[in-house]
């Protein structure tokens, strides 16, 4: 009976009960979304390391796994390429241009022999310092094409579309990047190809000794280290907006369940009439939250799909991904928010006055 | 049945205290139909409320079936309304988004006797609505009734769950002659055949002609 009288409530103010629940659904999508953003990410990062085709990668002293614009001297190319067991070393320039967008300086025979060699779609290898190579992922949604002018603060000449998933979305010749930003002679990252794999840890631990303070890693292992608990900033950040979603939760239902409050007094004081406790008044009220919560828990999981679509449509180079292991969390999220946010509403009705109630008009 | 000594209420209103039951002395007995008349402020809904366990007394005692209201704590008050009263409002008071059959089921809902059906109660029930003739306007919700079915489905609300005493405020201030008519028959046929015992509250003689004996109050007092 009680579950009867929660859905006629709810059906009695649809455009409220609506909003609310969408209003919690767009909480647990801003948690997905943030979610699914960054393991996408993460996980694009981790595949086009391995695109490299590389064993070890060495990274700037104080560098972090994340921050690939810190520099090192090139000579580190030549010292890294002079060791033992080492086939190829070869130094790259990640040069950021905003929007979440970097170009990597290369040196296109030195990567083809590393990672394999890029697959063209359309165009072909650079021609000159202006030459831009790009990816598909960020070529369709630009309707880019070899032989058109791209404007990136400076101006470059698209002279091919590769397919994706090797090590950057933007290929630039190393050294005409170093000049157009005053990097010359600088690398972000030496990737090493070995003679054989199973001679990767011998390598890293000679490198470790040449290299003090020098960042150096197994692409194995900086794979594993990819991922938002080793992001420290990330976390913190998804832990932010975590709270702000339990905030807006909070304060949706705090709002939406002290207006029926108030619009049902004269209903609790029928009810207190009829002889419901104060437990039964505030079972009501979060037995109605519970409802809302749940439906705006599956409208936000529904709307983090339409999320993906805007960003793979609108924001191509970072992906989204659907994690799944996170619906539990947000929707439990959701639920802590909109369940706190209730309380004093429950509170209030439970103590209302059964005469001062029934007088109310 | 309900035996009421020296019964006092002071409300505080404000910095002001208003003495809504100056020692209210009353009997009723089991399957007696009573009205209390009495102008505005004499302490008839004072008196309704302390009886249905709305509000406590400050002083003096109420006895429904032996048991004090005086001495009764909040949860016991609460338990009271459930099983021993039931109340009929003069402004029907029902809850506007269940249909008429809900509103009554919440009745028992909240007394707990969802669940357990007992055949000789129903039977008893059904006789209750067939009486009220509100059996084919069950499933409407109130805003489809008219004030008298509103106020028949409030009766049959009030009678769900078998109580002690029924408590009618003014339940005919808000309808036309006919209606009051009907509902005042209805409440008498419930007297006499079933042996319910009402307790009426209301300002017009011709309806406190339909109990047994009719009690005046005036200024917080049971005066004749």
């Amino acid at each position: 009976m009680i579950h009867r009288l929660i859905v006629e409530n709810l059906k009695h103010r649809p455009v409220r009960t609506l909003l609310s629940a969408v209003a919690i659904g767009v909480q647990v999508t801003m948690i997905l979304t943030l979610v699914g953003v960054s393991n996408g990410v993460l996980g694009d990062i981790a595949e086009r390391s391995r695109g490299t085709g590389a064993d070890v990668m060495v990274r700037p002293p104080g560098s972090s796994v994340l921050a690939f614009s810190g520099n090192m001297p090139q000579g580190v190319v030549g010292l890294v390429g002079k060791q033992p067991h080492v086939a190829l070393a070869t130094g790259t320039l990640v040069q950021s241009i905003g929007n979440f967008d970097s170009i990597t300086g290369i040196n296109l025979n030195e990567f083809n022999a590393m990672s394999g060699g890029l697959h063209y779609i359309n165009g072909g290898p650079f021609t000159g310092p202006d030459d831009l190579i790009v990816d598909d992922t960020y070529a369709n949604p630009h309707h880019l094409k070899s032989g058109d002018t791209l404007d990136l603060g400076l101006k470059w000449r698209v002279s091919g579309v590769v397919e994706s998933g090797k090590l950057s979305h933007m290929f630039a010749p190393i050294e005409s990047l170093q000049d157009k930003y005053s990097a010359r002679e600088k690398v972000s990252m030496v990737y090493v190809k070995l003679d054989d794999r199973a001679n990767t840890e011998a390598v890293m631990t000679a490198l470790k000794a040449r290299l003090e303070d020098y960042k150096i890693f197994s692409v194995d292992e900086f794979v594993s280290l990819i991922s938002v608990d080793s992001i420290p900033i990330l976390k913190r950040f998804t832990n932010v907006v975590i709270g702000l979603a339990v905030i807006v939760g909070f304060l949706v239902v705090f709002l939406s369940m002290y207006t029926a409050v108030l619009e049902r007094t004269r209903e609790i004081g029928i009810l207190k009439a009829l002889g419901a406790s104060p437990g039964y008044i505030m079972s009501i009220l979060l037995r109605e939250t519970l409802v809302l919560a749940v439906a705006g828990a599956i409208a936000g999981i529904l709307m983090s799909y339409g999320t993906r679509w805007i960003m793979k449509v609108f924001v191509p180079t970072m992906p989204m991904l659907i994690v799944y292991s996170w619906w539990p969390w947000a929707v439990i999220i959701a639920l802590s928010g909109s369940l706190i946010g209730a309380i004093y509403p429950g509170l209030k009705a439970s103590r209302q006055d059964a005469i001062e109630a029934l007088a109310y008009d | 049945m309900i035996e009421i000594r020296d019964l006092k209420k002071t409300y505080r209103v404000g910095e002001v205290d208003v003495h809504a039951l100056r020692g209210v002395n009353l009997s009723v007995a089991k399957g007696e139909f009573l009205s209390v008349v009495g102008p505005s402020g004499s302490g008839k809904s004072t008196l309704f409320h302390i009886l249905g366990g709305l509000a406590p007394a400050t002083s003096g005692s109420a006895k429904i079936d032996g048991r004090d209201l005086a001495s009764m704590t909040d949860a016991e008050r609460t338990d009271l309304r459930k099983a021993k009263v039931g109340f009929v409002f003069q402004k029907y008071n029902l809850l506007p988004t269940l249909s008429a059959a809900d509103n009554i089921e919440i009745a028992r809902d909240i007394a707990g006797k969802n669940g357990e059906r007992d055949p000789q109660t129903d039977a008893q029930f059904e006789q209750i609505l067939d009486l009220l003739g509100i059996k084919t306007r069950l499933h409407h919700k109130p805003r489809a009734l008219s004030g008298g079915e509103q106020q028949r489905v409030a009766i049959a609300r009030a009678l769900v769950n078998s109580p002690a005493l029924l408590l009618a405020d003014e339940p005919t201030g808000n309808l036309d002659t006919e209606n009051s008519t009907a509902v005042l028959t209805l409440l008498r046929d419930l007297n006499v055949r079933l042996g319910q015992t009402i307790l009426m509250i209301t300002h017009n003689p011709e309806a406190a002609a339909y109990g047994h004996r009719t009690v005046r109050m005036l200024d917080g007092r049971v005066v004749e």
